[in-house]
């Protein structure tokens, strides 16, 4: 008998983050930022907004995954998180499609 | 309630009146529905909000692709360093907030209300840090509608900056444009959430969230760290064009 | 499921009565509607609200066929034509369509269908009211300090530049309904996540609850891209800022990228729980399960998720590159698939049924014959070498007003024929219900069908006045809304009516399979007495058959 509606999570036990995780994770938002600031100012042609991004989705990730606790979530809220990120990316991809490709375009 | 009595899945019946904590409403079966019920809707109003700067970001992407010369000059004018202690000084928010939910999980009441005064210290302080940048473009007269001039751009009196055509220079106005939708957005979030954090002070003060009831504060948490992932991405964006010209 | 021993008779309602207490007379007080926690009320709430902006919008198409009669601006200025059809776009969009099916039927039994006792968040949801309440005032209120001209898609640079009238209210009404919007999707989705009763599954549940569950997805990805852009709307009419405008190096065109990215969802957000009543209405009338349950419930998903992947066939002559408008356009014919997956199924489900044609039932074929027709015609316009010739014309007038009108009105009204009996506890009037059914069917079609001619020979849309040689058509389509008009007042006068004078339902007039049939019309408060445990799939007729010692208890 499934039931999964109410019960499924109840056995997903509510994970308590201490503050070990929160400042290790601090201090490595720290770093990444301090990195990502130091970059900007070395001359990497296409490279500098590629790593800058990269840093930035590192930071998001962490936030996302142990200050926002997805890491110790539900595969629901897993999900939901990626759902999010894959409309983003259907936007913006489809967006491009038509940018990308004009005849008189700018690209 | 006019109904005596719940049948769970396995048809035990449990006697409401004494099985029924004091936060769980009447509509959920358990305290762990309840609690799950407000965490996966608080994600989904997140989700909402990822849509909501999206529309900007995507904008961002098409304009700074089609600009870059006047993203270079534009963001070249903002002060990198008061963007870095901004971001700095917003992740320190996080982690205040990070540490606020924790001393409601192991109801302390103190340091509850010691982290979210923090956290909203921490957010003032950007604020702050934030219109003395604001009030320095309108000196600057690079607020597209209210005061702009592109004379900075087209003859810039400081010597390593690059010299835009007054074409190009016009395109300035698109990257400021988005500078102040998006920070502006952004800042607008920030004080939303100033002013529910002074709520929750007030309601902390009162005994409130360590009573082992804490979603609302865990559900803050979850919108502050949102607003901070913002910055995340905003500070690279936004102050970190080509800077090493 | 075989068809076979199921019942056709429908049960005898002269000993029925109604439940002592209930959600209507719980409580009496003005306040106790206005502070209300309980959705059923909340969805009572919204169709007085709904009810009230569709007649506004009506007041509006009527203005507009009457202009139309004659070939000269004869009865509006051309500008004040614009305002008219204008606020028709946006009163029927934003503050009928969208709210219509979910926001009144869906959240009425949405939680009764899944077996809880409320929605997830109720607060939440008196509030997404009392926000579409506010962004229907705003809108009411641009119309009555002068109007918005901008057509409801609010193009860029007109609305920022070129125009004069109140855009930044309406776009403001517009913003907050749409958050209305958001948190009831936000809502039905906790709610069918997590809320569901034991025993209840995914494939157990009705596909009223999935097609509000694709709807719901759409509402909140979509809306907050809409609100967005408004605000950038907003804010170059205000302040000058310049991410729409050309002057300043802005894309009009992007504008247009994000508004669609709402927009084309939004009508599936229109016509998705149109389709989840439908489901319902077909199953219950000819006593058997939806044939492809499994087909049609992902169906409504896919429709959801196809429906982000195509928005930019409203851009084909706009200027958009021809590769992408290439992509948009075969991306556009897949949506078609699950449509016609839906149509096919629906069809199937009718054959060998035990068909009954009851008002609900009436208003269902109307649903599947104008539909499809919209639907079809959808193609035409998605194929770019139509579109370019077709688009701007009365030809996608009418293909709109026939998924629109023809599809999601029909749909509308089948279900709140057809839960009418729940919501109320008594039946509506049977055969003047059948008349207004018929008369709404004839009237569309004489309303509509002229203008798909209308857009082909080159009528062109949003203008005050037109060449005499169309105006043979025109006179058609304005005699038609005049019967359509008829076709919707009937039920305006008959529904109230029927409050006091219509004969008492019972619990299960329909003798209909759903949670919601096996409790009292009108349901208490809490919706069950105890949560109910369900150990039989959705549309079980037969389970219905022999159930009557599981029959749920209830308070009466």
């Amino acid at each position: 008998m499934s039931q999964h509606g109410a019960t499924e999570l109840e056995h997903q036990e509510h994970h308590v983050v201490g503050p070990k995780v929160y400042l290790a994770v601090f201090f490595a938002l720290m770093i990444c930022t301090g990195l990502t600031t130091w970059v900007a100012f070395i001359d990497l042609g296409v490279l500098n907004p590629v790593i800058a991004l990269a840093i930035a989705c590192f930071k998001a990730c962490l936030v996302v995954l142990f200050f926002m606790h997805i890491h110790y979530s539900s595969k629901l809220l897993k999900l939901t998180v990626a759902s999010g990120l894959f409309i983003f990316l259907v936007l913006v991809t489809m967006t491009l499609s038509d940018y990308i490709s004009r005849a008189w375009g700018l690209w | 309630m006019d109904s005596p009595a719940i049948a769970t899945g396995n048809g035990e019946v449990l006697a409401e009146a004494h099985a029924h904590p004091a936060h769980l409403r009447h509509h959920f079966e358990t305290v762990e529905q309840q609690r799950d019920a407000a965490s996966f809707g608080m994600w989904l109003f997140l989700l909402t909000e990822v849509m909501f700067f999206g529309g900007m970001f995507m904008a961002y992407l098409v304009y700074r692709n089609w600009y870059h010369p006047a993203f270079v000059a534009g963001c070249n004018t903002l002060n990198i360093w008061l963007g870095t202690i901004n971001t700095v000084v917003l992740i320190c928010s996080s982690l205040t907030m990070a540490m606020a939910v924790y001393s409601a999980e192991m109801r302390r009441k103190k340091s509850l209300i010691t982290y979210l005064i923090l956290t909203i210290v921490l957010g003032i302080a950007f604020l702050g840090i934030k219109s003395v940048e604001y009030a320095e473009k309108f000196e600057l007269h690079h607020v597209p509608g209210a005061s702009f001039s592109i004379e900075q751009f087209v003859h810039p009196t400081n010597p390593k900056a690059v010299a835009l055509a007054p074409d190009m220079a016009e395109k300035t106005q698109v990257y400021f444009s988005l500078y102040f939708a998006m920070t502006g957005m952004h800042a607008l979030h920030m004080i939303i959430g100033i002013t529910i954090l002074l709520i929750l002070v007030v309601r902390a003060f009162g005994g409130a969230y360590t009573d082992g009831h804490m979603t609302t504060i865990e559900n803050f948490g979850l919108y502050w760290h949102f607003v901070d992932i913002i910055w995340i991405f905003l500070f690279p964006l936004l102050y970190l064009i080509s800077r090493y010209r | 499921m075989s068809s076979t021993n199921t019942i056709v008779q429908l049960p005898d309602q002269s000993t029925a009565q109604l439940p002592r207490k209930h959600y209507l007379n719980q409580e009496h007080t003005l306040k106790s509607w206005l502070l209300t926690g309980d959705h059923k009320r909340i969805a009572m709430l919204y169709l007085f609200s709904i009810t009230f902006f569709f007649f506004i919008g009506g007041a509006f198409a009527s203005l507009i066929r009457l202009q139309l009669l004659t070939p000269g601006s004869d009865l509006l200025a051309p500008d004040t034509y614009n305002k008219v059809f204008s606020m028709h776009g946006i009163v029927m969009i934003f503050l009928f369509l969208v709210p219509s099916v979910p926001a009144t039927l869906g959240n009425f039994l949405i939680p009764i269908m899944i077996g809880a006792k409320d929605l997830a968040f109720p607060k939440i949801n008196l509030l997404s009211w009392y926000l579409f309440i506010a962004g229907g005032l705003f809108i009411l209120a641009a119309m009555i300090l002068g109007g918005v001209d901008t057509g409801w898609t609010f193009t860029t640079p007109l609305s920022t530049h070129y125009l004069n009238t109140h855009v930044v209210t309406a776009a403001l009404g517009i913003f907050i309904a749409g958050f209305a919007s958001i948190l009831t999707g936000l809502n039905f989705i906790v709610t069918i996540h997590r809320m569901r009763a034991p025993g209840m599954t995914w494939f157990r549940l009705p596909l009223f609850v999935w097609g509000h569950y694709a709807a719901s997805i759409l509402m909140v990805l979509g809306t907050p891209v809409l609100a967005i852009t408004l605000v950038l709307v907003a804010l170059e009419r205000t302040i000058g800022i310049g991410v729409f405008d050309p002057t300043k190096g802005g894309d009009p065109l992007l504008f247009q990228h994000l508004f669609w990215f709402y927009s084309h969802p939004a009508v599936y957000i229109m016509i998705l729980p149109g389709m989840a009543v439908i489901s319902e209405v077909i199953s219950t009338f000819s006593r058997k399960r939806v044939f492809g349950y499994t087909a049609v419930a992902f169906s409504s998903v896919a429709i959801a998720i196809f429906g982000f992947f195509v928005w930019a066939h409203h851009m084909f002559i706009m200027g958009i590159s021809n590769y992408s408008a290439l992509v948009f356009s075969l991306l556009t014919m897949l949506v078609a698939v699950p449509s016609a997956i839906k149509i096919f199924n629906w069809a199937a489900t009718l054959y060998k049924g035990s068909i009954t044609f009851e008002t609900p039932m009436l208003y269902a074929f109307g649903f599947l014959g104008l539909f499809t027709i919209g639907g079809l015609t959808g193609v035409f316009l998605g194929s770019m070498g139509m579109d370019v010739h077709l688009t701007e014309t009365y030809f996608i007038v009418a293909h709109f007003h026939f998924v629109m009108v023809g599809g999601m009105l029909m749909a509308y009204l089948a279900g709140l024929h057809f839960w009418w009996p729940k919501m109320t506890g008594r039946m509506y009037p049977e055969s003047i219900s059948k008349l207004a059914a018929v008369v709404t069917f004839i009237g569309f079609i004489f309303t509509f069908f002229p203008q798909f001619v209308l857009g082909y020979l080159g009528m062109p849309r949003r203008y005050a006045s037109y060449p005499p040689e169309f105006q043979v058509l025109n006179v058609l389509s304005t005699a038609g809304a005049s019967i359509l008009a008829v076709g919707y007042l009937l039920p305006m006068l008959y529904m109230p009516w029927s409050l006091k004078y219509g004969k008492i339902a019972g619990n299960n007039p329909w003798q209909a399979t759903g949670l919601e049939w096996q409790i009292t019309s009108p349901p208490l408060t809490e919706n069950f007495v105890e949560t109910p445990i369900v150990d039989h799939e959705a549309y079980d007729y037969e389970w219905l058959a022999n159930q009557t010692e599981h029959e749920v208890k209830t308070v009466g």
